[in-house]
């Protein structure tokens, strides 16, 4: 195995994988082509495979992938530096992210972050020095109604205060298990996180909690009230039941509110909400125009 | 009577192991499957239709319609991808519904994919929620264990294989054909359109993205049918949706309510505002998304009425912020958020985030000029509708809707920093003294 420097002084990137090793990861990487019609598909848990291997996207990670999916290395590079959960230099063994965007960061995101990073002595995407923790601010994480929210491995830890993140960032430290409040019993470590993501299962699906308590929130005020769903069709409404219609049963006449795109009740003629949709309202408006003017 | 909640999603989320099958069958799963299959596919996608269920993810179009885009099988391949990949500030639905019930969209993929003629789906899931990963992979392997995944499924000749797949962090692959470049093996970047997904998505085949809740409604509509999903919500807005409450309430969490619920009822069920404070501003749904104020309490949470009322419904993420918090904080902190995840791939959005950033963070730290207020509304005319996807879009929506309702707090940040005008400690839920001067804007 032959060893060249990094970029970073007095850091090194071993150059290859020793034949155990990379038969190893061969074998690994065939099973997560195997669930892609296409190889290519592969290559975001093949570089989450590379940092289960080596803690973060090395070099030789980049060559592995490359070579496995018959791509070039700066195409595999392209890929690795565009997300974010990519690490471009060896992570600690746990990624203590806290959210600090603006619904947690004005909840009291902004003083944990103030408070560990002072403590730790470190900025973003910066690991201390006996390699524990790699400090991140992230953005926000789906658990708004568990603010503030810090993540450790990627695991939640719902409504933080600077105390309870110092007391944290302590454990961790000093190689103590921590539990997540939903999540597995304990938080695994950066490379054994990495693999699960890359696809292999570690079993530990059924540990932890389904749901904390705003999650269910509204479930246990429903059933405290006696509101339900209107019963479907031919099943026995409960005892508890109050507030729902008396099902019509099928009308298939009343059923045939179909709005038309570019019509006044279609997403089409709306401004995007988000990012995450707006395209489709687009795509079929354009494509109800498409239709209509071939029929 | 005032509008109630409506738990079905919701319904058995605190059951004891709610994320296993065993549980979710329990209480009543896999019903919609059995019945689909025994219906005609294309009846399936008229059914879904019919029930006026419109997207969940936040645009809002009709989901049956959008599976009635795909062209007729020509014998090759059409995929299923649901977009898991929840990442708009704010939103926090999707996350805990596949924690806590993944059976739910497990069983709703299942019956789209059997209604728009796919054989191999795919859940692209954000890579920041390891245990939602964990459950998910657990639950297509309970599902296949019991005859639901794979081939010849329940001895109906259909088969079917799911794959679900981790991201790696980025905010833009939420849009849908960033996602579908991302769940190719490229950097998650916007397609230019057409050609639209329907007809050439991934691997440039017939390609149907739906959201997460969206495909959970599903099998509750095929068991109940159209009838029952419409007895819900208005007449155009109509069913069942998770409202999602966070910040300055007492009770924050999942409500799932009919479509059309106001956020004055919500909040009477999340027990107000945190220590009777007043209500400052809030988003109906998501970052992006105009905010709204007080005055729109009572504006009923459908498409229709949010749309009129100047914002958008979005994802239901209902953020909500008291008279202790800084609209000029809280926006430049979105703003910030945008820059950082734009994908750099067309210049209003990469360059007019930047700008925008750099604009606002001197009005929070006062030391804004006479013009940055215009700056920042003709920065923003130069993104809306110029940028390749809706990222810089919903970029200007808090900017303009902020300027518009709290103007005089911009004014303000010519001379004083918001937080001398709002000490951030009073708006955090624990007591603590910040940093004399602190300055974390744009730290990364």
């Amino acid at each position: 195995m032959s060893v060249e420097a990094g970029r970073t002084p007095g850091q090194t990137h071993r150059t290859a994988y020793d034949e155990d090793t990379h038969a190893r990861l061969a074998a690994d990487a065939a099973q997560i082509i195997a669930r892609y019609p296409q190889e290519r598909s592969a290559l975001l848990p093949m570089l989450h495979l590379v940092q289960a291997e080596d803690g973060y996207v090395s070099p030789r990670g980049i060559a592995f992938c490359a070579a496995t999916l018959g791509i070039s290395t700066a195409e595999v590079s392209a890929v690795a530096t565009f997300y974010t959960q990519y690490k471009r230099h060896p992570n600690g063994e746990y990624t203590v992210g806290v959210c600090t965007n603006t619904l947690c960061a004005i909840m009291g995101g902004d003083a944990i972050w103030e408070h560990l990073s002072d403590e730790l002595g470190i900025g973003h995407d910066e690991t201390t020095d006996d390699g524990a923790i790699t400090l991140e601010r992230i953005e926000c994480n789906a658990a708004c109604d568990y603010a503030p929210v810090v993540m450790v491995n990627w695991e939640f830890f719902d409504n933080q205060t600077p105390e309870s993140a110092d007391e944290l960032v302590g454990k961790l430290r000093a190689g103590e298990p921590v539990a997540p409040t939903r999540g597995a019993e304990s938080v695994c470590s950066f490379k054994q996180m990495s693999r699960v993501l890359a696809g292999f299962p570690d079993g530990r699906a059924d540990e932890g909690v389904g749901a904390g308590g705003p999650t269910v929130r509204g479930t246990v005020l429903a059933r405290e009230n006696g509101w339900e769903a209107p019963a479907f069709p031919g099943d026995e409404p409960s005892d508890a039941q109050q507030s729902t219609k008396p099902s019509s049963g099928p009308d298939a006449s009343a059923a045939t509110h179909t709005p038309k795109a570019g019509d006044e009740q279609s997403s089409a003629e709306r401004p995007a909400a988000t990012a995450a949709d707006s395209s489709a309202a687009q795509q079929e408006n354009k494509q109800a125009s498409d239709e209509a003017k071939e029929s | 009577m005032a509008t109630t909640l409506a738990p079905v999603l919701t319904a058995h989320w605190d059951a004891d192991r709610s994320w296993t099958l065993q549980t979710y069958e329990d209480n009543g799963g896999y019903r919609g499957l059995r019945r689909a299959l025994n219906m005609q596919a294309p009846d399936v996608v008229t059914m879904v239709k019919d029930s006026g269920l419109r997207g969940r993810g936040g645009a809002g179009f009709p989901t049956g319609m959008k599976w009635g885009f795909l062209p007729a099988p020509d014998g090759g391949p059409r995929y299923l991808v649901v977009n898991a990949d929840e990442s708009e500030p704010g939103t926090c639905k999707d996350i805990p519904l596949m924690m806590a019930s993944p059976q739910h969209l497990i069983e709703g993929v299942i019956i789209t994919s059997y209604a728009i003629g796919c054989h191999h789906a795919f859940i692209y899931v954000r890579g920041e929620v390891l245990h939602v990963y964990r459950r998910l992979l657990r639950a297509v392997e309970e599902a296949r264990a019991a005859g639901y995944v794979g081939t010849d499924i329940l001895g109906s000749g259909y088969d079917l294989e799911i794959t679900v797949h981790a991201g790696a962090g980025a905010y833009i692959c939420g849009e849908e054909t960033a996602l579908l470049d991302s769940l190719e093996g490229l950097r998650g970047q916007p397609r230019l359109k057409p050609p639209f997904p329907a007809v050439a998505g991934l691997y440039a085949r017939p390609t149907v993205v739906n959201n997460v809740e969206s495909i959970a409604s599903v099998p509750g509509i095929v068991v109940g049918g159209a009838d029952w999903f419409k007895q819900m919500g208005t007449e155009r807005s109509t069913g069942h949706g998770l409202f999602s409450l966070s910040g300055h309430v007492t009770n924050p969490g999942q409500y799932e309510a009919p479509l059309g619920i106001t956020l004055r009822e919500l909040l009477e069920m999340a027990g107000g505002m945190r220590g009777g404070r007043a209500l400052k501003f809030w988003t109906p749904g998501g970052s992006s998304t105009p905010i709204f104020t007080a005055e729109h309490l009572d504006v009923p949470l459908d498409y229709e009425s949010v749309g009129a009322a100047g914002s958008m419904l979005g994802t239901r993420a209902l953020q909500i912020f008291d008279e202790t918090t800084s609209v000029v904080r809280a926006v430049t902190r979105w703003t910030e958020f945008y820059k950082h995840e734009s994908c750099g791939k067309c210049t209003p959005c990469r360059e007019g985030t930047f700008w925008l950033a750099q604009v606002l963070q001197r009005i929070e730290r006062g030391q804004g000029t006479s013009a940055d207020i215009d700056l920042l509304l003709d920065l923003c005319d130069n993104i809306l509708g110029r940028a390749f996807c809706a990222l810089g879009d919903g970029a200007t929506s808090p900017i303009t809707s902020a300027v518009q309702y709290f103007r005089e707090e911009f004014e303000a940040g010519c001379h004083t920093p918001a937080d001398v005008l709002f000490p951030p400690e009073r708006s955090a839920l624990f007591d603590y003294r910040p940093r004399s001067g602190a300055q974390l804007a744009g730290a990364h």
